[in-house]
C-alpha cells in the first residue's frame, strides 16, 4: 500500500518560523478615537504573533493534521487501548445545540435533559456491570483508578482500619501501581505464572492485615482472562481488602461478564475505549467508575440524582446523607464523552454490544493464529480481545522489536504496542478490536508475515533504516529524552 | 579486600568494612537500553533490604532498582543523574548508584556470588 500512495510528503516549518512581520489576514481600518482607560498599563511591546495571510494558515494547519496518523486514517492495532472506529452518528448527537451549547453553571431546571443522559448513561453501565452505584465524574482511565482508590481509602478510614499496601500483579496496567502510590499506599507486585495469569499462590502469601486491596486488570495485558478471578476476589475479601478491577480491557467481556459476578468492589470504564468515543489525541476520555454497595456511600461526588421534582445534582456532603470521598473534577464529568457512549450504547442495543466483545475477541484470536507460523506467540491461545507476541522470532536475526514495529509503519499500519506488558520478553500487544474487516486483518497478516520473513531472512539493515515513508526517518528516541528540547525560541 | 555479592534482581553489591556500594549489573544495562533517567535516594535514608530504593528509565521502560541489604544511604553517584548514558558504559565500576552503611551484614548471606549471578543470568537466555 506504502509503495503506491507517498507523494507530496510535504515539509512544513513551525508558524512562527514562517512569519512575514506585519502581514494579517485581516485588515482592519484604524480605530476610531478612543478614550483609554487602561491607566498605563497599555502593552509596551509588540505581542508576538507570526504575520501570515490567512490560506497560509489554513494551509499550515491543514497540513499539520495530514500528518497525523489516527484510527481514521489506519489500521492502529495499539494493545490495550482498544482503538476502536467511532461511530459518525456519536458525533452528530454531540453535536446538537441542546446538548452541546450549554454551561454546567445552568439551573438545573434549563438542562434537565442533560442529566437525564448522565442519569441513563449511568443506568445503562450499571446494568451492564451489575453493579448498584457508579461515579460519573472521573475524566479518563487512570482518574478512574485514583476515584477507585480514594473510595478504598475513604471506606478504610471509616472502618479507622490502617491500611496502606495495595497489591498489583506483574500483568496489570502500568497505569495501576502509580495511581495507588499517587493515593498513598505502597505498591506490592505479585508475580506471573508461566500461563501468564496471577500465581495465587504468591498472592495469597502477601495477603494481611495491611492490605488495602488488589488491582487486577481483567482480561490482563498478556489478553488472558483471569480464570481464577473468583478465588483471587474471595481471597481479597477474607483478608479484609478491596478488589479493584480495572476496567481498560472491559471490551473484550461487555455483554458476556457480568463484573459484579466476579466479586469485583470497584472498577472503572474508559468510555473512551470500550464506548467508542474519541481517544489518542482526539479528545477527553471518561472514566466513569462503578461501585460495589461497600464502597458505595464513599463515591465523589457530584452525583445526579432523580426525585418528583425531576433531576438535579447533589453537590454537597450533606446533602448527599453519604460519606463521599470527596471531589475529582470541577464538574460533573465529560459530558460530551457520555453523549457519545450514550449514543453507541443505545445503536448498538444488548445485542450489539454482546455481539461486538464477542467480535473483537473472534479479531485477536484469528491474529494469534494466523501468526503463529511466523511470530512467537507468549502464551498458548486462545486469548482474549488482544495477541501477545514475543521476540523470540526475532532471536539472532539482529532486529529488535522497536526496528520491526518501525518497519510496520512503512507497510501503512500503526505499530502494535511495544515492551509491554513487561512479563514477556520484547512484546509486540495486538488488539484488532472489532471493528476491522477481514480484508484489513488479512492484508495485516500477510503484511507480518513478509516482515517476519525478510528480518529471519538476514535484512537486518533494512530493517534498521525503516521507517522510509514517513516525514521524519528514525528518531534519536535517546537524546530525545537525555535533552529534551522542550521549547522552541526564536 | 572487598566482595561482591549479586541479586536475582541484577544489582551487585560490593562490600568493604561496613560500607556497600550498589550498582545493576551489565545483565540489566543491556536488558534496559539507553538509560534517560536515574532517580537516586536522599542521603541518610535508612532502606530496607528487597524495598525500591531507586529508579532507571530506559528509552524502553522504567525500572525500580531495590537495595540489596538494609542501611543508611551515605553517597549517592550524581553524576549517573545529569549523565545516564554512564550508566549503559560503566555500570560495574563507576556508574554505581549509592552507597549504604550495613545494618545487618548478615543478610548479604543469601545473595550470589559471581560464578553464581554468572549461572543464574545463562538460566535466563
Amino acid at each position: 500500500m506504502a509503495e503506491t500512495s507517498r507523494g507530496l510528503m510535504l515539509e512544513e516549518p513551525l508558524i512562527f518560523e514562517q512569519d512575514s512581520p506585519g502581514l494579517c489576514g485581516v485588515d482592519l481600518p484604524e480605530p476610531p478615537l478612543v478614550i483609554d482607560r487602561l491607566g498605563g498599563l497599555e502593552r509596551q511591546e509588540a505581542i508576538g504573533l507570526p504575520g501570515l495571510s490567512e490560506p497560509a494558515v489554513v494551509r499550515h494547519y491543514t497540513r499539520l493534521s495530514q500528518k497525523n496518523v489516527g484510527i481514521d486514517s489506519v489500521f492502529y492495532p495499539l494493545g490495550s487501548c482498544t482503538m476502536k472506529h467511532n461511530p459518525r452518528i456519536n458525533e452528530k448527537l454531540a453535536r446538537l445545540p441542546g446538548l452541546a451549547d450549554i454551561h454546567p453553571f445552568q439551573p438545573a431546571s434549563t438542562v434537565q435533559g442533560a442529566l437525564e443522559l448522565i442519569d441513563l448513561t449511568a443506568h445503562w453501565l450499571k446494568t451492564l456491570t451489575g453493579m448498584p452505584a457508579i461515579a460519573m465524574s472521573p475524566a479518563a482511565g487512570a482518574h478512574g483508578e485514583f476515584c477507585g482508590l480514594m473510595t478504598i481509602r475513604a471506606a478504610l478510614e471509616d472502618r479507622r482500619e490502617k491500611r496502606l499496601r495495595i497489591l498489583v500483579p506483574e500483568s496489570a496496567h502500568g497505569t495501576n501501581p502509580a495511581s495507588a502510590a499517587a493515593c498513598g499506599f505502597t505498591v506490592d507486585p505479585i508475580p506471573a505464572t508461566a500461563r501468564g495469569r496471577v500465581d495465587l499462590a504468591a498472592m495469597k502469601a502477601k495477603l494481611g492485615g495491611d492490605v488495602a486491596g488488589l488491582m487486577l486488570t481483567n482480561p490482563n495485558t498478556c489478553g488472558l482472562f483471569e480464570d481464577e478471578i473468583l478465588e483471587i476476589a474471595e481471597a481479597v475479601h477474607q483478608a479484609g481488602g478491596y478488589f479493584y478491577c480495572d476496567g481498560a480491557n472491559y471490551n473484550a467481556i461487555v455483554g458476556r461478564v457480568r463484573v459484579a459476578d466476579l466479586g469485583v468492589d470497584v472498577m472503572h470504564i474508559n468510555l473512551h475505549k470500550t464506548f467508542s468515543t474519541p481517544h489518542g489525541g482526539g479528545g477527553p476520555g471518561a472514566g466513569p467508575t462503578v461501585l460495589s454497595a461497600a464502597l458505595a456511600p464513599f463515591a465523589p461526588l457530584p452525583a445526579v440524582v432523580h426525585d418528583d421534582r425531576g433531576f438535579r445534582l447533589v453537590e454537597h456532603a450533606a446533602q448527599s446523607g453519604a460519606k463521599p470521598c470527596g471531589r475529582l473534577k470541577g464538574y460533573h464529568g465529560q459530558f460530551g464523552v457520555f453523549v457519545r457512549a450514550l449514543a453507541y450504547m443505545m445503536s448498538m442495543g444488548a445485542d450489539g454490544l454482546r455481539q461486538a466483545s464477542s467480535d473483537a475477541v473472534l479479531s485477536a484470536n484469528y491474529l494469534l493464529a494466523e501468526l503463529a507460523s511466523e511470530l512467537t506467540p507468549s502464551f498458548a491461545g486462545p486469548c482474549m480481545h488482544e495477541a501477545l507476541f514475543d521476540d523470540r522470532f526475532l532471536k539472532d536475526t539482529g532486529v529488535t522489536t522497536l526496528d520491526f514495529a518501525k518497519a510496520m509503519i512503512d507497510e501503512g499500519f500503526h505499530p502494535m504496542t511495544m515492551y509491554f506488558p513487561l512479563v514477556v520478553h520484547g512484546a509486540l500487544l495486538m488488539e484488532p478490536t472489532e471493528t476491522e474487516s477481514k480484508d484489513t486483518l488479512d492484508r495485516f497478516i500477510a503484511s507480518l508475515r513478509g516482515l517476519a520473513r525478510r528480518a529471519k531472512g538476514g535484512a537486518a539493515a533494512s530493517f534498521k533504516a525503516a521507517p522510509v515513508h514517513t516525514p521524519r526517518r528514525r528518531l534519536d528516541e535517546t537524546a530525545a529524552a537525555r535533552t529534551p528540547v522542550l521549547r522552541w525560541r526564536r | 579486600m572487598s566482595k561482591t555479592y549479586f541479586t536475582s534482581e541484577h544489582e551487585w553489591i560490593d562490600v568493604e568494612g561496613e560500607i556497600g556500594t550498589v550498582g545493576i549489573t551489565d545483565y540489566a544495562q543491556h536488558a534496559l537500553g539507553d538509560v534517560v533517567f536515574v532517580e537516586l535516594p536522599a542521603l541518610g535514608k535508612t532502606v530496607a533490604k528487597g524495598t525500591e530504593t531507586a529508579v532507571v528509565e530506559s528509552v524502553k521502560a522504567a525500572s525500580e532498582v531495590f537495595s540489596p541489604a538494609s542501611g543508611e544511604i551515605v553517597a549517592t553517584n550524581d553524576a549517573i543523574v545529569s549523565q545516564p548514558g554512564l550508566v549503559n558504559e560503566a555500570c560495574e565500576s563507576t556508574a554505581w548508584f549509592f552507597k549504604l552503611r550495613l545494618s545487618n551484614p548478615a543478610e548479604l548471606n543469601g545473595l550470589m556470588d559471581r560464578p553464581a549471578y554468572e549461572d543464574f543470568v545463562k538460566g535466563l537466555e
